[in-house]
């Protein structure tokens, strides 16, 4: 993974609370099998009005997402992230994420960090004042800063450190491979196990037809 | 001081005690897969060259891009056939366990795990699908993941995380008749929102808890996740190990009884402390239908739709003025006056056998709205085969239902069984976000009671409202 210190870029006021992800990339995406290439789902369903945000060419390289609160609800699906990222975003800044969305997030490299919505809302003002404006956002110092204003945000502690050293937790967790292989040695042996597979007998399931 | 049942889970599944701010590192019993959130997964395993840890820990479906019509020949939309031989492929691959379209045990993944007996009490359960927290009403902390934490459980069997806070609803009284585990759960979103949960896990206690089946303590914990929480629990008792007992991988022998012996530990001790408390009185419930575009904004059906202006917050100000745009709706219409295009009765949320039983009871004998399409989806195989068995298949066409095969359906707009645009549903399902039933589609959530009576009607409805309505619903 990239290590992520500061990023600046075009921020993008999106005023809406209650982004879900279905409304950041529609389930009819979902079906591909590749993990890039997301870039034309991100907010499909809003982008066919030529007043999202998105479609006003000042935002339309941005990569800094600053969205109203409780960003990311609903699925837990991961193309969320892939999305925003192929786009071109690498921070969302919002005051309060969903916590699947938000693990996601630092599992993928895209940077969630929580503000004070009086604070979202002083961005969200610098940002309409002035359409296409940058935003700095430091994870060493964990501050926001656009023009004048330099605001604190807050991101886990260990999630930042390994957004900083750009770590994978697969290589992290096998450093631990010794502990997983004691702890399987004591688990109760009536812990099901789906092998050998084991169902009710095997019966023929009719196909159900179009009504006629 | 003593431990929540959400404690006792965690500790017994601790691999490593995270240092210096660093995650715990916490085993995993079960990991489900579907479709759709891991050829990633799979992939990424393959480019590390890593195998998957325990695949006798592992299971796998088709669910989310499944027809439910036509099931014996080729699935037609090209993206979703290659995504499921994507599946198929990488399960024998890597030695997976997989229930494909057309076998008696593929379904909805959250109603193929408890109806094998792979979920049980005290697990961990997890699987790429935010509504795991379904199997929580089991007493194991199960709850969904995203496509890299499907390939991190592969690959090692566990997960880094940060111990959730833990969340009491307490669900006083008793339930009154017509009213369901579905009215339960809308109602406790409604009251703490849908980022009320955020970082907790849900211990859903009390009386009216307690006097639920399985299967309605699945409907309830299936719904946290739309309250933003990590995961809902019921702690287990008698109805828990009978509903166990003697399905395919139950324990057995001398294994059922250890297995029942550390159940019946799996509670809440008395001097235990939960972060949060909420209340709420089962009693004073009625049958709950959402009006808006998130699960939160619901409201008792013989409620109106409301303005926008009375609420005091702006961001839920806005937040209802869009919903209504897109709804259609005008403040002050009686939702009772809604007409109702399509009803879906089926999901995780509520597709399981009861749900089917429930809503067959009330339009027995009675006829279909003429302008109201009517889709029935069992939430899996099984649970179709069941009802066949019973019955009940003949009860829903002869009221003019689609009888249909096993699968996500029209819970999420992934496979045929969509919404139009403008569109307004009744569904049993557990989200009404904007489009998730098709593009520009309008959903109401409701149980299937009210899914049923609406159904008869043909405007969001519950029994109460019909004719001669079952003696034991009103």
């Amino acid at each position: 993974m990239e290590k992520i210190t500061t990023h600046t870029g075009v921020g993008v006021p999106l005023r809406r609370s209650n982004v879900d992800t279905d409304q950041i990339i529609p389930a009819v995406y979902l079906k591909r099998v590749t993990r890039t290439g997301f870039e034309d789902a991100l907010f499909a369903a809003w982008r066919g009005d030529p007043d999202f945000i998105l479609n006003k060419p000042e935002y339309a390289n941005g990569s800094v997402l600053v969205a109203g609160p409780d960003f990311g609800t609903g699925s837990s699906r991961e193309h969320a992230v892939w999305a925003l990222k192929d786009y071109g975003f690498k921070v969302v800044l919002a005051s309060r994420f969903a916590d699947i969305f938000r693990g996601n997030s630092g599992k993928q490299g895209l940077v969630t960090g929580i503000l004070s919505q009086e604070n979202v809302e002083l961005l969200w003002k610098l940002l309409e004042a002035e359409p296409g404006k940058q935003v700095t956002v430091s994870l060493e110092d964990r501050t926001v800063t656009c023009g004048e204003l330099t605001v604190p945000f807050e991101i886990d502690d260990y999630v930042r450190w390994r957004l900083m050293e750009g770590l994978d937790d697969i290589s992290l967790t096998l450093k631990h491979e010794e502990d997983i292989t004691a702890f399987e040695a004591t688990r109760d042996a009536w812990r099901p196990k789906t092998l050998p597979a084991k169902t009710e007998p095997k019966q023929h399931v009719v196909a159900a037809r179009p009504a006629q | 001081m003593g431990n929540t049942l959400a404690e006792k889970l965690w500790r017994d599944h601790l691999v490593t005690k995270g240092e210096d701010g660093a995650p715990d590192l916490i085993y995993i019993d079960l990991h489900m897969c579907h479709e759709v959130t891991s050829p990633q997964a799979f992939e990424g395993l393959r480019l590390a060259g890593r195998q998957v840890r325990r695949p006798d820990l592992t299971i796998a479906t088709e669910d989310h891009n499944t027809p439910t019509l036509n099931i014996d020949l080729p699935i037609a939309d090209e993206t979703s056939r290659i995504q499921i031989n994507t599946l198929r492929d990488n399960a024998k691959e890597f030695g997976v366990r997989i229930h494909s379209l057309g076998d008696a045990d593929q379904g909805v993944v959250h109603v193929v795990g408890p109806q094998l007996g792979l979920t049980m009490p005290g697990m961990t359960v997890v699987c790429g699908d935010s509504h795991t927290s379904t199997h929580g009403a089991f007493g194991a902390l199960a709850f969904g993941i995203g496509t890299s934490e499907v390939e991190h459980v592969l690959a090692t069997q566990t997960l880094p995380l940060k111990e959730f806070k833990t969340m009491a609803i307490n669900v006083n009284g008793t339930l009154p008749k017509g009213t369901t585990a579905k009215d339960v759960i809308l109602a406790v979103i409604a009251k703490i929102g849908t980022g009320g949960g955020q970082g907790y896990v849900l211990e859903y206690r009390g009386e009216a808890i307690r006097s639920l089946s399985m299967e309605a303590r699945m409907t309830i914990c299936n719904m946290s996740i739309e309250a933003g929480a990590r995961a809902g629990l019921i702690a287990p008792d008698e109805t828990t190990f009978e509903y166990v007992k003697g399905r395919p991988h139950a324990p057995e022998g001398s294994d059922w009884d250890a297995a029942v012996e550390y159940w019946k530990t799996l509670v809440t001790d008395d001097d235990a402390v939960f972060d949060t408390e909420v209340d709420l009185d089962a009693s004073e419930l009625e049958p709950f239908v959402t009006w808006g575009t998130n699960p939160g904004q619901g409201l008792p059906l013989s409620a109106t739709v409301p303005n926008p202006e009375d609420f005091p917050e702006e961001s839920d100000r806005t937040a209802a003025e869009n919903a209504l745009t897109y709804m259609g709706l005008t403040p002050g219409t009686k939702l009772r006056d809604l007409d109702i295009d399509t009803v879906f009765l089926g999901s995780c949320t509520n597709g399981r056998i009861e749900d089917l039983r429930a809503a067959a009871d009330i339009i027995k004998g009675r006829s279909k709205a003429q302008n109201t399409r009517f889709l029935v989806v069992p939430g899996s195989a099984r649970v179709r085969l069941q009802a066949e068995a019973e019955g009940l298949d003949k009860v829903f066409i002869d009221f003019g239902a689609e009888w249909r095969n096993a699968g996500c359906s029209m819970c999420l707009g992934m496979n045929p069984d969509q919404l139009k645009p403008q569109e307004r549903s009744a569904s049993t399902s557990n989200r009404n976000f904007e489009g998730r039933q098709g593009k520009g589609g309008r959903t109401h959530l409701v149980s299937p009671l009210v899914a049923a009576a609406t159904a008869v009607r043909g405007t969001l409805s519950s029994p109460d409202d019909l004719e001669d309505a079952p003696a034991a619903l009103v």
